[in-house]
């Protein structure tokens, strides 16, 4: 442990585990505005289930951002006294949920990113991570089988609910590219051993897209990424105007009662 | 027996009753997330193992445990988190098994858990299971699944299209 710690800039390695906290964090957040608002009671209930997941494992990932950091903050102060320049999360995970279809085209892009991820991270030189991801994986297994399963069904299902998941598809496929681009914290760490490079997941996404869209009738939009431009983004702090609204929403109890606990 | 300092068969005695705070039909020790209880001098120290990473039960579950040792005169507890291994419903024990069952939880199914790998069977995705849930009513194994979630993270809905009745499945993870 203290040989991983060693291995890698306290601050380089904190920064990295603030971008799976935050990716978790702030998508559960978006999946959680579903809860009471779901097309069907079981959908809400999956949503809000899967919303729980996310949060969950988030307090294990900013737990121990916070105690690699070693400044004395909690999981709490990280997810609720920063501000939107000091996330980390993909720009994906903050987009609006917009229609059933786009919430779960959103969820089933970032599950097939998310199991690769986790399984890659089960066999981290620091044994901390290792176990979250073994943890997590278990539960983004059920996640991936959910998303997965709902874009075949909608996108090989009726004229109209095809259409809208080729929207949603072409709308947020551009968003992915953030995933896979490595820049100097992703080279740091798996130089270290704790991670790997975002680069060497895309295979096995690719092939989970390919094979998941062939079945469920869409096209696939090609590589085409926002503004053309594939890494930069809220890895790097570069949100777009939905995380300050998330942000404040979030973050209104502890901002405005200051220490408030129940 | 030291009376300040119970023996550990008596403490997994006691822990063995405390009932899981949302399916108190079972308790803590048969929903295997116990993993050790040791002395520490003066103090008990009790591992416990999350269920789901977001199950609100998780804070109920550590205050319950506190709280019945206490009762039972148990100065010094401490409760610690043990994220490894992973838990698993395979540590579900038999009996309690056959308590969900008879609440109306059908018990998981040990190694169907999914493992993320969806290549090769894609196809058998869409809208079915291939799961065989027994119903806990009837028995009967003419059921459908509703939705892969329920009312607490580690339960699937599901209906019995011979009794016509919903239940729950604790599935397998």
């Amino acid at each position: 442990m203290s040989g991983a710690l060693e291995a890698v800039d306290r601050a380089v390695f904190a920064e990295w585990l603030q971008r799976i906290g935050d990716n978790v964090l702030i998508l559960g957040h978006r999946v959680s505005e579903w809860c009471g608002h779901g097309p069907a009671l079981e959908e809400d209930i999956a949503l809000s289930n899967q919303a729980l997941d996310l949060i969950g494992q988030c307090q294990l990932w900013l737990g121990l951002a916070a105690e690699v950091e070693g400044k004395g903050r909690t999981a709490d102060a990280l997810a609720f006294l920063r501000d939107a320049g000091a996330f980390r999360n993909l720009l994906l995970v903050e987009r609006p949920n917009g229609d059933f279809g786009q919430t779960l085209m959103r969820q089933f892009l970032f599950d097939a990113f998310h199991i690769e991820l986790l399984r890659a991270l089960k066999a981290s030189s620091d044994p901390r991570v290792a176990e979250i991801a073994a943890k997590a994986e278990k539960e983004v297994a059920y996640h991936l089988e959910r998303s997965a399963d709902l874009v075949v069904r909608l996108g090989d299902g009726t004229t109209e609910s095809h259409a809208r998941m080729q929207k949603a598809l072409d709308l947020l496929f551009p968003y992915t590219g953030e995933m896979f681009a490595d820049d100097a914290t992703d080279r740091a760490m798996a130089e270290a051993g704790i991670a790997v490079l975002p680069s060497s997941l895309k295979a096995g996404w690719d092939r989970t897209i390919a094979d998941v869209l062939a079945e469920a009738t869409l096209t696939h939009p090609g590589e085409v990424w926002q503004h053309g431009v594939k890494g930069t983004g809220g890895k790097t702090g570069v949100h777009s105007e939905y995380l300050g609204f998330i942000l404040a929403e979030m973050q209104f109890l502890q901002r405005a009662y200051p220490g408030a606990s129940w | 027996m030291d009376a300040a300092r119970p023996e550990l068969t008596q403490v997994w005695d006691w822990l063995s009753q405390v009932p899981d705070p949302e399916i108190p039909v079972i308790s803590l020790t048969d929903l295997g997330i116990v993993r050790d209880v040791e002395w520490q001098a003066d103090t008990l120290v009790v591992t416990v193992t999350p269920t789901y990473s977001g199950c609100p039960a998780t804070t109920v579950i550590n205050l319950d445990i506190a709280a019945a040792l206490h009762a039972r005169g148990v100065e010094k507890v401490r409760l610690e988190r043990r994220l490894s291994p992973p838990w698993t419903t395979d540590w579900l024990t038999a009996e309690g098994r056959e308590k969900l069952r008879a609440y109306g939880i059908a018990p998981p199914i040990d190694g169907t858990a999914p493992d993320g790998r969806l290549a090769g069977r894609i196809s058998r995705l869409a809208g079915t299971s291939n799961l065989v849930i027994a119903c806990p009513r009837c028995g009967s194994t003419h059921t459908e699944r509703l939705s892969q979630a329920g009312s607490t993270p580690c339960k699937a809905s599901w209906r019995c299209k011979d009794c016509l009745e919903p239940f729950d499945y604790f599935k397998c993870i």
